[in-house]
């Protein structure tokens, strides 16, 4: 039999240690999976995870996708680490795409350095304009932010849809629901010729180290935190729980917003259906493998991204759909959450001794 | 007259993977259990059944297929939670992220198979009562199978012992652990069936609502579904209601443009989930009558012993 003893004090190496305890499990059923399937998991692995990993496009693209899962992961973790569970990043990227493309048509006759800044400036305030929704509700009408943050995310693709089967419909694009491809002055030019990495890395990089200051260097993170360990004490001292929820639920927004401009004025380079593969759900997993910390889901990032790149690469090697992705992600974050366990309790088998 | 009673067929069919869905949820929340997990566990049962169905021809072995998925990952969810002490609210968020990659890597080679699906069809003799007959005798076998298990779920929830001894566990465990209750072995079972209703829910929307399998098949019905459990304050037969309140917004949308509506067709697609925003928020508002409504260890973990 399986049984828990509470430890005295959480343990801090178990935290550290359980996302590599949940990677290894994920790897192994990854293995079995892969075996199940008929292919060799050998095969499988090098697909995964040495063919992306081995050639300079392949990096390029590890920190293209890696860049908006961290950034977004960050601002989530503010969040989540104040027990404020927005998780409709999805949408608030959604947003932030649908304002900077604003910003890109209205000014596309200009060559004006400032369209992109004023591109990235309005999808973070869309971004955090549409965070804002649940925020207010949640606040003002006591309304679960997990559901209207989710909801938020089906009006947001709804929204998006609409615009480019109508009003932003490219009248030279052969009927196809998307917008005209932006101008020059509103796209991030690539660093090196024929790869897609371009500043938004950096962006990407200055917004965890923003996320980072906060979290582990300000009073405001402290208070953060207190508000979700501690809800009563965090009361007592007089921290503002709606307060919480606001700084909680704008962090994610704010940063989900500035990853969509980031995904219109860089790799895809108009607006689309399909702007996003998923970099607002995939962030939850960042945060949560990263352990809410900064530095954690820059890693996590990492491996998520190659996981996103695996899947593609496993489809054209293994000829395996590239949903396979979504299977590894959710997986990882199972096997983390579960593996948990060890942080705060010792695992022992066989039957409780009798105690005195 | 025939137009009415499309809708109101319609509706119900609409109606119905919402109420199965919520309805499941209900009974894992009575004992304390939070699984935010129902959408993917939706999608699982989807394509479960669609599979199990386009592959041997066989509707109910399908909707068996669907079940048996939807109790699997919820299995997952329940050995998380109940045994490991895993945090409810994240891990049901993986559920769902799971459930949907799982689905659309499982049902890739189904994507545009069609089959032909759980059809509605009259009752004998029952359905050939004038405008009753069409109105409450003629839906699909599942409707029948949703309505009886929700009268089943109220009677075994306030008529019986054991359904007082589940919703003393969503109370207060610590009580009902002292009592001599097993309380993880009633939040497993509790746990596994709300994942097998939404298994049953998401076989129900592949196999009768619309027979065939597309990725996101589901589009945020699981979500729906929860927060028609908090609308309906955590009561059955409001569940059943609401869920049907949501299956006429849907229906509407279709409707509209027939009545010369001019208005994008995204904005009546996007007509149920703002209303799910616009009833949380009316239910929110008394934030007392939630909480004397909601079980009182809902989404707390209980290790006997600590």
């Amino acid at each position: 039999m399986l049984r828990l003893e509470l430890r005295p004090a959480p343990s801090a190496a178990a935290s550290l240690a359980t996302p590599l305890v949940a990677i290894a499990l994920t790897l192994v059923s990854g293995a079995i999976l892969f075996a199940a399937l008929g292919r060799d998991p050998a095969e499988g692995f090098r697909a995964f995870f040495v063919e992306p990993s081995s050639s300079a496009y392949g990096l390029a693209e590890l920190m293209l996708k890696a860049g908006p899962l961290m950034l977004i992961g960050t601002g989530l973790a503010i969040g989540y680490r104040a027990n404020v569970w927005n998780i409709g990043a999805e949408g608030q990227l959604v947003l932030g795409a649908i304002a900077g493309t604003g910003v890109a048509l209205a000014f596309d006759e200009s060559d004006s350095l400032l369209v992109l800044p004023g591109m990235f400036l309005a999808g973070a305030l869309a971004g955090a304009a549409w965070a804002a929704i649940p925020a207010w509700l949640r606040t003002r009408f006591n309304a679960n932010e997990i559901l209207t943050s989710l909801m938020l995310v089906y009006i947001a693709q709804l929204l998006l849809s609409w615009l480019v089967h109508g009003p932003w419909r490219d009248p030279q694009g052969f009927n196809f629901p998307q917008s005209k491809l932006f101008a020059e002055a509103a796209l991030l030019a690539p660093w090196f010729e024929g790869l897609r990495v371009t500043n938004a890395f950096l962006i990407a990089i200055a917004g965890v180290a923003i996320g980072w200051l906060v979290i582990e260097r300000s009073f405001l993170g402290f208070r953060l935190r207190v508000s979700g360990e501690a809800p009563d004490a965090a009361r007592y001292a007089g921290f503002d729980a709606k307060r919480a929820v606001w700084v909680g639920m704008l962090a994610g927004g704010l940063a989900a917003g500035i990853a969509g401009v980031a995904e219109v004025a860089g790799p895809v380079g108009q607006l689309t259906p399909n702007v996003s593969p998923g970099y607002g759900f995939a962030a939850i997993i960042a945060a949560f493998v990263g352990r809410l910390r900064p530095i954690g889901i820059v890693f996590a990032s990492l491996l998520i991204a190659l996981l996103y790149l695996g899947g593609e690469s496993a489809q054209i090697a293994l000829n395996l759909p590239a949903a396979i992705t979504g299977v590894f992600q959710g997986m990882l974050l199972i096997y983390l959450l579960a593996a948990d366990v060890l942080i705060r309790y010792r695992v022992r088998f066989g039957h409780r001794r009798a105690r005195a | 007259m025939d137009f009415l009673v499309a809708i109101v067929v319609a509706t119900v069919a609409a109606g119905t993977p919402l109420a199965l869905a919520a309805l499941g949820e209900l009974v894992a929340e009575k004992s304390g259990v939070l699984n935010l997990g129902v959408e993917g566990m939706m999608l699982a049962g989807a394509v479960a059944g669609f599979a199990a169905a386009a592959t041997t021809g066989n509707l109910w072995l399908g909707v068996a297929c669907g079940v048996v998925a939807g109790i699997a990952l919820s299995f997952v969810f329940a050995v998380a939670v109940v045994t490991l002490q895993a945090n409810q609210v994240a891990t049901g968020l993986a559920l769902a992220i799971f459930g949907g990659g799982l689905s659309a890597f499982a049902g890739q080679p189904f994507v545009s198979r069609s089959i032909d699906g759980i059809r509605a069809a009259p009752l004998p003799l029952l359905g050939e009562i004038p405008v009753l007959g069409p109105l409450a005798f003629s839906f699909d076998p599942l409707v029948y199978v949703s309505l009886a298990l929700f009268g089943a779920v109220a009677w075994f929830l306030w008529r019986t012992r054991a359904g007082l001894v589940l919703r003393a566990v969503g109370e207060s465990p610590e009580v009902a652990h002292e009592v001599g209750y097993p309380v993880a072995r009633i939040r497993y079972a509790a746990t596994l069936f709300g994942g097998a209703m939404a298994g049953l829910a998401g076989a129900y929307l592949s196999l009768a609502y619309t027979p065939l399998w597309v990725e996101g098949l589901t589009a945020g019905r699981g979500w729906i579904a929860l927060a028609l459990v908090v609308f309906a304050t955590w009561r059955p037969a409001r569940v059943l209601a609401g869920a049907y309140l949501f299956g006429g917004v849907t229906v509407l949308q279709f409707h509209a443009q027939g009545f010369g509506v001019e208005v994008p067709s995204q904005l009546l697609s996007a007509l149920p989930y703002i209303a799910t925003i616009g009833v949380l928020v009316i239910i929110s508002r008394d934030a007392a009558m939630v909480r004397l409504n909601a079980p009182a260890s809902l989404g707390k973990p209980f290790h006997a012993g600590d």
